[in-house]
């Protein structure tokens, strides 16, 4: 690749190839604080659609080791956003080691909450919001479950804020690092946000389970009990490697469902929802 | 005749109401309501007529009123499943 870089998020090293020099530097800018792996263990290509469109009307295709056939192109404007989705898309696809839910989570006194849901149920934006109120930021795509001890390995990529989220978290955390505000992108208004310090430089240090929750942005504030076997269902649904785990993920699934309180909360805006974690969380 | 999976085919977790079953020949995850889990335990030590899975699970689990039509109901929907074969 005519550019390069690599970096290493929590226990996974990538390394991102590129025909443009954009938004290697760009990563490199914004993954600044984090070490170079020792290893790569999973490749990323931002390539041309073809030759010509390195130049012209600039194309980018989302390649690396493991590939979706069927994944559309992006501007080379998005060209962080398209890094950051192959990095995802390979993590997805490829990683093995740990039991991979799509979630967030923040840790506090070595306990973390989970947040899990589709995307839109407020994830990133809370997990945000609770490491700008103290909590330790640990990831807002990828909770890694470590099949054997059952702990939850930080993954604290960027924060990818969307649309409402960018100027709220702009607004709270000035002090913060953020890449370039991307518009237009298939899921609207994109930036990313730098995780702070503390989060990068405690990326290696696991926490415990401690608190389930299934968030839903936008409607008045509710909470419910969530039941063993309906988050076993859920989770299952927002895990991309649990079929691929066999037994093992069932282990690591099962454990948690049944040593982990679960709840399913409704909240109208990022105050209420960061008050509502909260307040489950004392109560624990 | 009905076979289910030896006691070495598969994994019961309880989960509140439900269990959590892996079927290792099958690499595959079920999530089963009572009485499932009972007649797979019942016929993991052998093969057995479905008389004789009733009374077993009546013996077994102090059934009140044993109903040999949705006990069949049940059987069927784990032969469905492929977790119990008629032998």
């Amino acid at each position: 690749m005519r550019h390069a870089t690599s970096r290493r998020i929590g226990p996974i090293g990538f390394r991102i190839g590129s025909d443009w020099r954009a938004p290697v530097a760009l990563l490199d800018a914004l993954y600044a604080d984090y070490p170079v792996p020792t290893v790569a263990d999973a490749t990323v290509r931002l390539t041309a659609t073809r030759p010509w469109r390195r130049r012209v009307r600039p194309a980018i295709a989302l390649g690396g080791d493991l590939m979706l056939p069927d994944a559309a192109p992006l501007p080379l404007e998005h060209g962080l956003l398209a890094a950051e989705m192959a990095m995802n898309l390979q993590v997805a696809l490829g990683h093995r080691r740990h039991l991979l839910l799509h979630a967030a989570a923040a840790e506090r006194d070595g306990r973390c909450v989970i947040l899990t849901g589709e995307s839109g149920a407020g994830k990133s934006t809370l997990s945000a919001l609770l490491m700008a109120a103290g909590w330790r930021f640990l990831g807002d795509e990828f909770v890694l479950i470590d099949l054997a001890s059952g702990m939850a390995r930080p993954f604290p990529r960027l924060v990818s804020l969307k649309n409402e989220s960018v100027a709220e978290l702009a607004r709270r955390m000035p002090g913060a690092r953020f890449g370039p505000v991307l518009q237009g992108t298939p899921k609207g208004t994109i930036r990313h946000l730098v995780p702070d310090a503390r989060a990068v430089a405690a990326m290696d240090v696991p926490a415990t389970p401690a608190l389930l929750l299934f968030p839903r942005f936008g409607a008045a504030r509710a909470v419910r009990r969530v039941d063993e076997g309906e988050a076993f269902v859920r989770l299952t649904q927002a895990s991309t490697n649990y079929a691929l785990l066999g037994e093992a993920g069932f282990d690591a699934l099962t454990r948690l469902v049944t040593r982990v309180p679960a709840r399913a909360i409704d909240y109208a805006d990022s105050d209420e929802g960061v008050t509502l974690v909260e307040d489950l969380w004392c109560a624990l | 005749m009905l076979r289910g999976p030896g006691e070495a085919a598969f994994v019961l977790r309880p989960l509140g109401a439900l269990t959590a079953l892996y079927h290792r020949p099958s690499a595959t995850t079920h999530l089963l309501a009572p009485p499932a889990p009972e007649i797979l335990r019942a016929l993991a030590g052998g093969e057995m007529t479905e008389a004789a899975l009733l009374a077993a699970l009546a013996r077994d689990y102090d059934l009140a009123d044993p109903d040999p039509a949705a006990l069949a109901a049940r059987v069927e929907e784990l032969v469905a499943a492929g977790l119990v074969e008629r032998a």
